[in-house]
């Protein structure tokens, strides 16, 4: 360990700078530098964090006033005292909860199918050999690249003569789909790391392959594919284009379109507005707090490897 | 164990769900898209064949023109803000108390979803009631407010910011990761000839993650071409459709006018643009880990 780090991780003892590559320096004066360009990344980091952060907490805020504070006070002032029936009334006027349950069951319905079909296929990339299969990956890989907009079109038409448009099974379909590409993608890396010789170990025992699916790599998988199912959950709990484009009435609608009517209802409400947008935050930032390293390692994984 | 592993009757079973899916809802499409580009239809009626004349009217519509023109700006924003996360991801990494908390302080808006982040910012941005002009009068930065979302020669910088904010977490994240991936025993031995931490920041460690910042280019690039949801939720394109970018007027043009054969040559449009940029990015990054090695 070199005196340099020493020096960065204890900024209060100055003269630990002696020898490091700051050598025309006094060691006096090197240390107070170490000590100012430290505050100064402090600084920065918690400049960020506040650039990050402070919407959030003013939507917080605002979610808690009523309409005398919006208009006459302050945008920074804090709500005196804080109405929490606004969000007993964004939950029960409008139809808000219905929009909640829509999105909880479009979205839990598409990260089921995904992580099924999404292992499946990483599954077959990864452990079985066949001649196309590099060929497959590319062209699910490629998904990633598609601009949605680029098939809104032939969806709608096509939902339109299946008779789904203004169907749930719309949205969980199409979301399955698009969300492949990067399931497969987190998946990949940790498929191809796992040891040959379970699955030989198991052929030896006369196990079939579907055994060897569903005994050996399943079960081994589980961290990866709890990583996939929550990145999944985000998307869909959040997807707008969709609904909007194939869901008209109210009885489907999941809570981004949701409130995006209520809104228009709404305008000048902005106590009731900031209360739908946290219920609508919520549930996700409850997943964040409980299993922000899933979180994290899912959103990471797939281009790190490049 | 090969026969096993390679039966021709058990692998399309496993490939196939996926794959169909794939085919069916995102390349099948695609081509319907390109097809539907050369003709006259309003999505109900029968539909006329009328050749390149969509892609001609759009070389010469300068609404397209300006939405691909906000759509490439965009990406070249984020590219650039690229830089500013790098430099917090490098900040990060130099042994910072407390990193893991500013790491997942800066994640939590990607959590919020795109209608949200669109409601919440046009407040922040409200002339009179919003915490963006309160701020400004207040320090004297300015003495009328700016209408934010109302000036069209405001609005196209005034949504990007929301934009950069929502996913500034997530590549602070990416290069979090990669930093931390990179041994330690070369930046040891930078340190010992003598390399200042700028020096090591600047000539160790990005040189090593070059490949994951590759890739958070094209990723940027693509996701800006193909951006929609905060712009059609906080302006819908306007005023006087001065923030329209390439998915937005595609939207317009398709579900609004129902002009779905124009609206469909303005998809096919932003596909070749999504692809051409992966395939140039990718080829001139290629170039570049060819001269290296």
């Amino acid at each position: 360990m070199s005196t340099t780090k020493a020096a960065l991780s204890s900024p209060i003892k100055g003269t630990g700078a002696t020898a490091t590559g700051v050598g025309r320096m006094r060691p006096a004066a090197a240390g107070t530098l170490k000590r100012v360009v430290r505050g100064l990344m402090y600084a920065f980091l918690s400049v960020v964090a506040v650039f990050q952060l402070y919407p959030l907490v003013w939507l917080f805020l605002f979610s808690l006033k009523d309409n005398t504070e919006i208009f006459g006070k302050s945008p920074f002032a804090l709500p005196a005292p804080p109405k929490w029936e606004n969000y007993v009334a964004a939950w029960t006027t409008g139809k808000v909860s219905q929009y909640f349950w829509n999105s909880v069951l479009v979205t839990g319905a598409a990260v089921v199918l995904t992580v099924i079909i999404g292992s499946m296929a990483t599954f077959a990339l990864t452990r079985m050999r066949w001649r196309m299969s590099n060929w497959v990956l590319g062209l699910i890989m490629l998904g990633l690249m598609i601009p949605v907009h680029s098939t809104l079109i032939p969806l709608f038409r096509m939902y339109m003569a299946l008779g789904l448009i203004d169907h749930p099974l719309s949205l969980i379909i199409t979301y399955t789909a698009f969300n492949l590409p990067v399931t497969v993608m987190i998946c990949l890396g940790f498929y191809q790391s796992l040891p040959r010789e379970l699955e030989e170990a198991a052929v030896m025992d006369g196990a079939s392959i579907h055994q060897i699916y569903l005994r050996v790599t399943l079960p081994t998988t589980t961290p990866v594919l709890a990583t996939t199912a929550i990145i999944n959950a985000i998307y869909n709990w959040n997807e707008f284009v969709f609904v909007n484009t194939f869901i008209s009435s109210d009885k489907y609608k999941t809570l981004t379109v949701g409130i995006q009517n209520f809104v228009g209802q709404y305008t000048t409400n902005w106590g009731a507005i900031g209360a739908t947008l946290m219920l609508s935050f919520l549930p996700l930032f409850v997943a964040y707090l409980l299993l922000s390293d899933r979180i994290i390692e899912g959103m990471t994984a797939g281009a790190i490897k490049g | 164990m090969n026969k096993v592993f390679s039966n021709p009757w058990v692998i399309p079973l496993y490939i196939s769900p996926a794959l169909v899916l794939v085919l069916g809802l995102i390349y099948i499409p695609i081509a319907f898209t390109g097809y539907y580009g050369l003709m006259e239809w309003d999505g109900i009626g029968q539909m006329r064949f009328v050749g390149l004349e969509n892609y001609r009217n759009l070389l010469g519509d300068s609404i397209f023109w300006r939405a691909a023109k906000n759509s490439v700006l965009l990406a070249v924003f984020s590219t650039l803000a690229l830089g500013g996360y790098l430099a917090t991801a490098l900040v990060l990494t130099e042994r910072i108390k407390g990193a893991d908390f500013f790491r997942k302080v800066y994640v939590l808006p990607l959590l919020l979803s795109t209608v949200a982040i669109a409601q919440l910012w046009s407040r922040v941005y409200h002339p009179r009631l919003g915490i963006l002009n309160t701020f400004l009068l207040a320090t004297g930065i300015v003495d009328r407010p700016p209408l934010w979302l109302a000036d069209p020669n405001l609005v196209v910088y005034s949504i990007f910011v929301p934009i950069l904010w929502q996913y500034a977490g997530f590549y602070i994240l990416i290069y979090f990761a990669a930093l931390k991936g990179v041994p330690n025993e070369l930046m040891e031995a930078a340190r010992i000839d003598g390399a200042s931490p700028w020096q090591i920041a600047l000539f160790v460690k990005v040189p090593l993650i070059m490949n994951v910042i590759k890739a958070t280019v094209v990723l940027a690039v693509v996701g800006s071409l193909k951006y929609f949801d905060l712009i059609y939720v906080m302006t819908g394109g306007g005023p006087n459709q001065a923030s329209e970018v390439l998915a937005s007027y595609m939207y317009r043009k398709a579900f609004r006018e129902f002009n779905f054969g124009y609206g469909s040559a303005i998809g096919f449009a932003l596909l070749l643009m999504a692809l051409a940029a992966t395939f140039v990015i990718r080829r001139l990054t290629r170039a570049g880990a060819d001269a290296e090695t």
